[in-house]
């Protein structure tokens, strides 16, 4: 089947339970990415959506696999922007696993059909988020332009 | 791995060809990573193995297919370390501008 995804991969120097903690709980997502809230209670069969800090829903979706602090698969649609919704669901699959002396975060993104722009377009969000995310854990604080861009909206 | 790793890896053109035939088309196998070059699968191999020490290369098991995908984070991390700084007061100029907007939207409203 054709597919087209993206891999990225990340060690950040933390544990496993502090990273899955910093990828789903709203107090963490709001610092580091772009100010947005993830909402659901992450159980397999749940919905889960991310909410804008201005209260737009922009992407929603299920939760198809959930393995704490391990691995989280999830269902994705774009809600906000016509051209990638009409694309339907792509899947993100976030893997963590503990190396030495830090951990390894994987975050895949794919969907059934090539060419996509849903992965042209979240490929192109993901390293900065993964890259404020990694300086957050690491040094405990995010870079200012999240900040700012938390506190104007807040 | 360090950012040492991550120069040393990208200091030879055959590493950075790979790089750019995994940016033209992710997710290929050994022999498709082969195609193109006048090199054994050992020295391709080989080459894979110090991207993927460094990070700029990731892999993922599909079936009995390994795929190696181009993981741009390292080269994000050099960007941004010389390069944010730059960005930073553009940034805060922008902030700076929509509060100063929306304030005035809001004192009118």
């Amino acid at each position: 089947m054709a597919k087209d995804r993206f891999v990225y991969v990340t060690y950040i120097r933390t544990t496993p339970e502090k990273l899955w903690e910093a990828l789903l709980t709203p107090e963490f997502t709001r610092q580091y990415w772009f100010g947005v809230t993830l909402e659901s209670d992450w159980k397999k069969g749940s919905t889960w959506k991310m909410i804008f800090p201005d209260g737009r829903v922009t992407d929603s979706g299920e939760v198809l696999e959930v393995e704490k602090p391990k691995r989280i698969v999830l269902k994705w649609l774009n809600e906000w922007m016509p051209e990638l919704n009409a694309e339907g669901f792509s899947r993100c699959t976030m893997e963590i696993e503990p190396v030495e002396g830090a951990t390894k975060l994987t975050v895949v993104h794919e969907i059934d059909k090539p060419a996509s722009k849903v992965i042209e377009a979240v490929g192109g969000g993901w390293p900065r988020i993964l890259s404020n995310l990694k300086t957050l854990l690491e040094t405990n604080e995010p870079l200012a332009m999240t900040k700012g861009g938390c506190k104007s909206a807040a | 791995m360090s950012m040492d790793d991550v120069f040393k890896a990208l200091a030879d053109p055959v590493r950075r060809q790979l790089l750019d035939s995994l940016h033209q088309r992710n997710g290929q196998t050994l022999g498709e990573l082969c195609e193109g070059h006048d090199m054994s699968r050992q020295a391709v191999t080989k080459h894979l193995a110090i991207l993927e020490d460094a990070n700029l290369v990731a892999t993922r098991k599909e079936g009995r297919e390994k795929l190696h995908f181009l993981n741009p984070l390292p080269i994000f991390e050099i960007a941004d370390r010389w390069i944010e700084k730059f960005e930073h007061g553009r940034l805060r100029a922008l902030d700076e501008l929509k509060k100063n907007l929306e304030g005035k939207r809001d004192g009118k409203g």
